[in-house]
Formats: structure tokens, C-alpha cells, sequence
């Protein structure tokens, strides 16, 4: 077992634990901070697993504004707790139970494949090449993308927006 | 060597289960975007492992658009949260059951 082999683990076994415990989290507070910790080893992960470029961003989109985001919404709305136990057990077992013969389905299918055992070679795709291959190859995608997120933008404005056409009418 | 891609592929499959878990169990709609943000983020995941794989960047690209469509369905869902609880005066989607306009 190589050194890189150790990291992986031990960045895996730190994203499954917060990832789990920002799932059970009352609060939702609680939860994205968690949250923070299990996208930043993911972004460790994505370093190690050769792409640099895309750690960044996971830090920067995935840590930085989505979760602020979250945070800054969860301090604007008012979130109640009136979930009584009984009731979460019945939610929580069907998931659970699904998710863990889900989890027994893929994991035999993975290992049956050939090949999956052998151990991948490092690899390291700098930002250049990664930024030259994207504009060569899916220059069209990107535009859709940055459409998209124009959309996305204004699809917010427009529902964030306030009602205001009450209030000038009430106004002289 | 890092390790096998079957390991890789397994921590992605963990992942994208407890998002599952997490939006499918959860009755808060903010849970419920964070369960879909923790899915997304395991998809990324499998694909770097894949673009590890095969030595190609097409994975990664399509990393960038998962950032993208993240970015976007996070603002507009949190939007959503924040125009419905206006609506209604509750987060919690089992409180949503009138079709009152």
C-alpha cells in the first residue's frame, strides 16, 4: 500500500463521516458546516486524483458560494422543528434500508467487472491543458453553461423579487 | 499507484446514497437541496475517477458543467425555498398539501 493509497483512505473516510453526520443534523446549521469539511477533502481528493484545476473550483463554487449560500438563507428563513420521533423512524428506515441494498447491488457489480483491481497510475492534468482541451473540444457546451446560468440568475431575481405592486398602489 | 477504480467507484455509489438517504428521509426542503448538492458532488467524483482511468479530459469537463448546473439549481432553488416560505410561512414540504393559488 503506497503512500497515495493511505491518503485516499483517510480523505474517503473523512468525507463518509462528515457527509454522514451533516445528514443526521437537527439543524440545519449544523449540517453545512459539516458540509464544508466533507467538500473540502473532496476537494483533496480531486488534487489526488489528478485534477488541480477542478479542486479549486470545488473549494471556491462547492465551499465557498453554495454553502455560504445556504447559511445565509438559513439565518433569512425561519426554520421550525416540529418533527416528532416516531414518525422519523418510519421515514428514515425504508431510505436506509434501500440505499444499503443499493449499496450491496453496486458494490458486487463493481468488483465483477475485470480490471477493477488493479491500482491506477497517478496522474496530473495542469489547468492549461485542462482549459485548452475544454475551449477546443466543448466550446458549445460552455456557452449552454454560462446561458444556463444566466437563466439561473435571473429565474432568482425573479422570484426573490418583492411584491411592491401592493405598496404602490397604497401609496398617493 | 493510488488505488483500484473499484474503490473509487465505491466511494462515489457511498456518497451518492446518503444524498439519497438524505433528500428522500429529510422533510426540510433546505436538507432536502443539501441531499441533492451531495449527490451532484459524487457524480463529479466518478467522473474524475473515470477521467483517472482512461487518461482523458472529457470527464473533467463534464465536471465543470456539473459545477455549472450546481451553481444555478442551488440559486434558483434556494430562491424557490425563500418565495414559498413568503407563501406559505413553513420550510417543511409536508406542510405543502393545499393548492390554494
Amino acid at each position: 500500500m503506497t503512500l497515495y493509497a493511505v491518503i485516499f483512505y483517510v480523505l474517503a473516510a473523512i468525507v463518509v463521516l462528515s457527509t454522514l453526520l451533516a445528514i443526521i443534523q437537527r439543524q440545519v446549521v449544523n449540517a453545512v458546516v459539516c458540509l464544508i469539511i466533507s467538500f473540502i477533502a473532496t476537494a483533496l481528493l480531486f488534487y489526488l486524483l489528478g485534477a488541480p484545476f477542478l479542486a479549486a473550483l470545488e473549494v471556491i463554487i462547492y465551499a465557498g458560494a453554495i454553502m455560504v449560500l445556504f447559511l445565509f438563507i438559513v439565518m433569512t428563513v425561519k426554520v421550525e422543528s416540529d418533527e416528532d420521533a416516531k414518525a422519523e423512524i418510519y421515514r428514515w428506515l425504508p431510505a436506509v434500508v434501500l440505499a444499503i441494498i443499493s449499496f450491496i447491488v453496486g458494490g458486487v457489480l463493481i468488483f465483477e467487472i475485470p480490471g477493477s483491481k488493479i491500482s491506477l497510475n497517478t496522474g496530473m492534468a495542469s489547468p492549461a491543458t485542462f482549459g485548452q482541451f475544454v475551449f477546443e473540444t466543448y466550446w458549445f457546451p460552455v456557452e449552454i453553461a454560462s446561458f444556463l446560468l444566466l437563466i439561473g440568475l435571473v429565474g432568482a431575481l425573479y422570484l426573490g423579487r418583492r411584491e411592491s405592486r401592493k405598496e404602490s398602489e397604497d401609496r398617493p | 499507484m493510488i488505488v483500484p477504480y473499484g474503490d473509487m467507484l465505491l466511494l462515489a455509489i457511498i456518497l451518492f446514497l446518503l444524498g439519497a438517504v438524505c433528500s428522500i428521509s429529510r422533510r426540510n426542503l433546505l436538507m432536502i437541496l443539501i441531499g441533492v448538492e451531495i449527490m451532484l458532488n459524487a457524480a463529479g467524483l466518478a467522473f474524475i475517477a473515470a477521467s483517472l482511468k482512461w487518461r482523458l479530459l472529457d470527464g473533467q469537463t463534464f465536471v465543470l458543467f456539473i459545477f455549472a448546473v450546481a451553481a444555478s439549481e442551488v440559486a434558483v432553488g434556494l430562491a424557490l425555498i425563500v418565495y414559498s416560505q413568503r407563501r406559505t410561512g413553513s420550510v417543511n414540504a409536508d406542510q405543502y398539501n393545499q393548492m390554494k393559488g
